[in-house]
């Protein structure tokens, strides 16, 4: 669905439901130059158990009208937006790499409405290379060869996105090329790295933050390793973690142990 | 890890790992037609595409997963879809994308059986095709019309070997916003990776090269994931509510993934035009020595080629590496490692010199086939093509009594002895003065 949120049009997957004020509700938050549908296969099975499943498209990506944020705390802005303008009131928040920043962040500027918080492929800090920033703008399809290098764990996957027959590798090329194009104004390649850079609220964010937090990391990430998250796991006091033995795109290189991982930490 | 390794890498290892069950190293044939649910919660999300996995063998199977994960690593694409012949894969792809009141533009320059299914099959179910000459471009752009769905040709054209100049014929597609879907059968992404191109969806033969030994028929579709299917609003299959599938909306579910989504649960599912598991594993066999195959098959075209270019039997021979092929220049730039190892030759002569020049030869097989690690020879005009006139089989880019070679894997130097005994043969045929030209006869 598209709704408006800060004068802007968003789109917003709710897998394949209606949404309905009487369920509870989950907010998957995608990454870097990805879309809703990097979340696919954990959104759609949540939404057909029992929740409400909001899935946007950040501002400036693919559906969604708009410049791309280009802080984490704008991102998180425009998150509680969508939330207020949708009247919810509580919410398990869940993001990926880029995404797990602005949920962090905007968890920590409402911790009385999230009951749980899911970090997967977070790092605190997200440094990232100069030449990675430069490319972003530059020569982006270079970028998005070397970010493709670097998000896959081998050359081989079980059953995902697309079912089985998907080549992961292409599956992510395609999608930062598709959204890349969606926005001929601006370029969300270079604003989301550059906000991830930039982050420097993490270890205050989480302080802030009260409800349950899962991490999931996985051990042959090379984008956001899993040794990037432990400065925040140390400063929670039972944090839950995950580890998988795949790369920075958990949720299609290891979907059904993601999503195990989310209904084991929601239930 | 993609760019990580190189082509010859993925062709052995894209898609497959040691089986975690048994430790076996090369990819486990599944032969099941059916997988077991771990839970009624399970069959329902699987059922409902809130979970990947196997349910049947028709819709999918962990055998077929491996070889639609290796074309797709080795065409660059997203994903692919097994089926049980080139055929199907191609008719898979139409189907997706359209129904009655479609309508394609094809290249003139295709495999008989393709020519067949869009000029005469698909016309019964209300799917038009206009064809136009693969070098004429403004053919390609008038051709187009309001219900224009889809572009079709093939990377090297069946048989005359004409040269698809992708990246000219994918823009005019992309402007008309239809989608561009090659036939790379004759190419095999080792000679040409379309995609990079400009194409958008590729259907192979896997019977030939890709299998190579000449035993298994199946075919393959690959989407590149680059056609934005909302934004051409021409696609409601892709971008609407589907009641068919739990009112899935495929664009939707996934940005670059619709076409691939539907055409497994649709196409596949309802057609069935499947791939056996036992094929797909044959298949895979073939592919793990494909670049090597492919770099033979080229070298060995190049001897066979230069022998008969200079032969006084031969009238003409029509490879791409010839400056007289009208694809010469585009073969030098579209197909660096060699223009494929098809391709025709027009025999000086009657009709009785070229039937002996056949029956004389003795590795080549006469058969109806291409792309078999044996070399093989066949008369286009009298077999595959032989639903064509002759106006249609010269604007394919062959005579009537072109003969067609697959060059395979033998020693060069013994197809050169088996081709030189052949026309030998041929010329002592002339020689006992049988009558009739054989460039000018129909069948």
């Amino acid at each position: 669905m598209i709704i408006t949120v800060q004068g802007e049009p968003l789109y917003v997957y709710t897998g394949g439901r209606i949404f309905d004020a009487a369920k509870p509700t989950m907010l998957f938050i995608h990454g870097v130059l990805n879309d809703h549908s990097v979340w696919g296969l954990q959104s759609r099975y949540f939404a057909h158990h029992g929740w409400n499943v909001l899935v946007p498209d950040l501002p400036g990506h693919n559906r969604s009208g708009g410049a791309p944020p280009d802080s984490v705390e704008a991102a998180a802005r425009s998150v509680i937006a969508l939330l207020d303008t949708m009247q919810i009131d509580r919410i398990v928040l869940i993001g990926h790499s880029f995404g797990s920043l602005i949920a962090l962040e905007a968890a920590s500027w409402m911790p009385d409405r999230v009951d749980r918080l899911a970090l997967l492929g977070i790092a605190y800090p997200m440094r990232v290379s100069e030449a990675l920033l430069e490319a972003s703008v530059k020569a982006p399809e270079e970028a998005i060869r070397l970010v493709t290098r670097f998000s896959y764990s081998g050359l081989t996957a079980p059953p995902s996105a697309l079912g089985p027959g998907t080549w992961l590798p292409g599956l992510g090329r395609a999608l930062m090329r598709r959204v890349l194009a969606s926005n001929p104004d601006h370029n969300p390649f270079y604003a989301g790295f550059l906000a991830c850079d930039r982050y420097d609220g993490g270890a205050k964010a989480i302080g802030r933050v009260d409800c349950p937090i899962l991490f999931v990391l996985g051990d042959e990430d090379q984008m956001t390793p899993a040794k990037g998250a432990k400065a925040l796991i140390d400063q929670v006091h039972s944090a839950q973690v995950l580890r998988l033995p795949v790369g920075h795109q958990l949720m299609s290189e290891a979907p059904d142990r993601v999503l195990e991982g989310l209904r084991s930490f929601v239930k | 890890m993609e760019s990580l390794v190189g082509f010859d890498t993925l062709a052995l290892h894209a898609g497959a790992s040691p089986d975690s069950a048994t430790g076996a190293r090369a990819v486990p044939l599944y032969l099941s037609t059916s997988f077991v649910f771990e839970s009624s919660d399970h069959a329902a999300a699987l059922f409902n595409l809130e979970q990947a996995g196997h349910v049947y063998s028709r819709i999918s199977n962990p055998t077929n997963a491996v070889l639609e994960q290796r074309i797709a690593a080795l065409e660059g694409g997203i994903g692919a879809i097994a089926t049980a012949s080139g055929q199907a894969a191609l008719h898979l792809a139409i189907s997706t994308l359209m129904g009655a009141g479609g309508h394609i533009v094809a290249s003139t320059a295709l495999y008989g059986g393709s020519h067949n299914l869009l000029d005469y099959t698909l016309r019964r179910f209300g799917i038009e095709t206009s064809f136009v000459a693969p070098h004429d471009h403004a053919a390609w752009q008038a051709a187009v019309r309001p219900n224009t769905r889809l572009f079709f040709g093939e990377t090297l054209g069946n048989p005359g070997l004409d040269v698809l100049d992708i990246a000219v014929v994918s823009a005019i597609a992309h402007d008309a916003g239809v989608p561009l879907l090659v036939d790379s059968t004759m190419t095999t992404p080792w000679l040409m990776k379309p995609f990079e191109l400009g194409a958008d969806l590729i259907v192979h033969s896997a019977t030939k090269f890709l299998s190579g030994h000449g035993t298994v028929v199946g075919g393959l579709l690959v989407d590149a994931g680059s056609f934005d299917w909302e934004r051409s609003g021409r696609f409601g299959e892709l971008t609407e509510a589907y009641p068919g599938f739990h009112g899935m909306v495929f664009s939707e579910e996934n940005t670059v993934g619709a076409f691939l989504l539907r055409a497994r649960r649709e196409g596949l599912r309802d057609f069935g035009a499947c791939m056996s598991p036992h094929t797909a594993w044959l298949i895979l066999q073939g592919i793990e020595t494909l670049p090597l195959r492919m770099a033979r098959h080229v070298s060995n075209a190049r001897a066979i080629v230069d022998f008969l270019a200079t032969h006084p039997m031969v009238e003409r021979v029509g490879h791409p590496s010839r400056p007289d092929h009208r694809s010469y220049e585009l073969a030098q730039r579209l197909l660096p490692r060699g223009a494929g190892s098809v391709f025709s030759f027009d025999l000086r002569g009657t009709r009785e010199q070229g039937k002996a020049f056949v029956e004389n030869l003795q590795i080549f097989s006469h058969l109806a086939n291409v792309g078999d690690c044996r070399s093989l020879v066949i008369h286009p005009a009298s077999t595959t093509h032989f639903r064509m006139d002759d106006a249609a089989l010269y604007a394919a880019g062959i005579g009537p009594g072109s003969i067609r070679l697959s060059i395979g894997l033998e020693d060069p130097e013994d197809l050169v002895q088996d081709l030189k005994r052949a026309l030998k043969a041929a010329q002592r045929a002339g020689a006992s003065g049988a009558s009739g030209a054989l460039s000018g006869t129909s069948s």
